[in-house]
């Protein structure tokens, strides 16, 4: 009877003798922990990084099965990542919560949200050069969208053995945006061009021009980039629902009650994909650094077009607004407005800023749909 | 369709981009001709 006491007892202590030994999974505990403690205590991302923590710190337990077969993340995971159904509900919530009135009133900041995705294909590119296969070399660029939800869709369906590495680069980079852009915007701009005045003459837009700015993205960029429609129309759905007025109960959910608990089985999800072994490899520093790269390419070709704009009018444009034109809303815009109060203080970018920043948010979500349709049209993906 | 890495990239940075930069473009003016369409108005319910 002695033995069997022994033996049950035993029983408790294996997982502190399998942590010693799979020293992995002993690292990504800590990381688990970095991760809690950038967004408890740090403020940063919280919503994704503390599920995210907690379940990288749940998968690295010894002999956990939550990611095995019938695991409870597992089934999670089978239900909203390989579907790409939890990516696309969370963009309804965005469509929801998301006011695309700035750029209405000023549609040519469209085109500044176009200029701030080429990070994604110079990182491609980059990604290529480096020796990554063509599809995970796609999941890498993507983080340059700086829109989790896309990055995560894009990963999810063609590379999901780097869903970690990518959703967890793309949401610190997101939240590290304040710190990341300010120095490339002041480097890249001149003193003049740094306190050019933008002068805003809030113009209205109609309730019918709101109404049919989703029907009309949905539509066309639906038709430009049929691979993509999924993350168009989820957008956009959200949007309608909020502009429409009619529907505020719905809007209200999407924007709320979904939104949090797919963010929270998300978080959970992208955690659970952190197992030690497979995460920790050269190729996720690698990528880690890739993602970082991207978001600085971004801000640069942002800045640059920026620049070129100020030009084409004669220097009534601030380059500076430049580097709002990516998905971190309304971060990039608020970022922008304190760099310009900086050098002159009384010059109220951010209005500008935020009409480059949902152009960017527009901008991601259709550089993804094109680079999807794209790579059908090549015969890469079906 | 075979291609080599470099093959690859250069296309996606030329159709991606450029597609990307293109439908942008065209939303613009878009929204550009539905803004001028459909002007705001101050009183309610007569816009458009």
């Amino acid at each position: 009877m002695m033995e069997a006491i022994i033996a049950g007892l035993g029983g408790l202590v294996i997982g502190f003798k399998m942590l010693f030994v799979n020293w992995q999974s002993l690292i990504m505990l800590g990381v688990g922990g970095v991760l809690l403690w950038l967004g408890i205590k740090k403020d940063c991302e919280p919503l994704l990084l503390v599920p995210i923590g907690f379940g990288c710190i749940l998968v690295n337990i010894p002999m956990s099965d939550v990611m095995l077969k019938d695991g409870f993340i597992r089934t999670i995971y089978d239900a909203g990542i390989d579907t790409e159904l939890f990516p696309l509900l969370i963009f309804i919530g965005i469509g929801a919560m998301t006011d695309f009135g700035p750029v209405l009133a000023q549609p040519y900041t469209f085109l500044l949200g176009a200029a701030g995705q080429f990070g994604i294909f110079l990182t491609l590119m980059l990604a290529l050069f480096l020796g990554f296969p063509k599809l995970d070399a796609v999941s890498i660029g993507i983080i340059g969208a700086c829109d989790g939800p896309t990055a995560i869709y894009v990963t999810s369906k063609y590379a999901p053995h780097l869903l970690g590495a990518v959703a967890v680069a793309a949401y610190s980079y997101m939240s590290l945006v304040p710190v990341i852009q300010p120095p490339i915007m002041k480097a890249l701009t001149t003193e003049k061009e740094k306190k050019t005045v933008m002068k805003f003459t809030a113009k209205p837009v109609s309730k019918t021009t709101k109404l049919l700015f989703p029907l009309v993205i949905t539509i066309v960029g639906g038709c430009i980039a049929p691979k993509g429609l999924p993350l168009l129309a989820t957008i956009m759905l959200g949007n309608l629902m909020k502009e429409s007025g009619v529907v505020a109960r719905l809007a209200g959910a999407a924007e709320n009650e979904i939104a949090n608990v797919v963010t929270l089985f998300l978080g959970l999800c992208i955690g659970a994909t952190m197992a030690g072994p497979a995460f920790i490899r050269a190729e996720t520093l690698i990528i880690l650094g890739l993602g970082f790269l991207a978001i600085c390419l971004d801000t640069v070709c942002g800045v640059l077009f920026g620049k070129l704009l100020y030009i084409i009018t004669g220097g009534k444009i601030n380059p500076l607004i430049g580097s709002a034109g990516i998905s971190a809303f309304p971060m990039a815009a608020r970022v922008v407005a304190k760099v310009g109060m900086q050098y002159n203080k009384k010059n109220y970018l951010l209005m500008h800023a935020m009409g480059a920043n949902a152009g960017g948010q527009i901008g991601s979500v259709i550089a993804a749909a094109v680079m999807l349709s794209v790579l059908a049209g090549m015969g890469v993906i079906r | 369709m075979e291609m080599d890495n470099f093959t690859f990239g250069v296309t996606m940075l030329v159709a991606g981009m450029g597609g990307t930069l293109v439908t942008l473009g065209l939303l613009s003016l878009m929204m550009m001709a539905l803004g001028k369409l459909f002007p705001y108005k101050e009183e309610g319910g007569k816009e458009g």
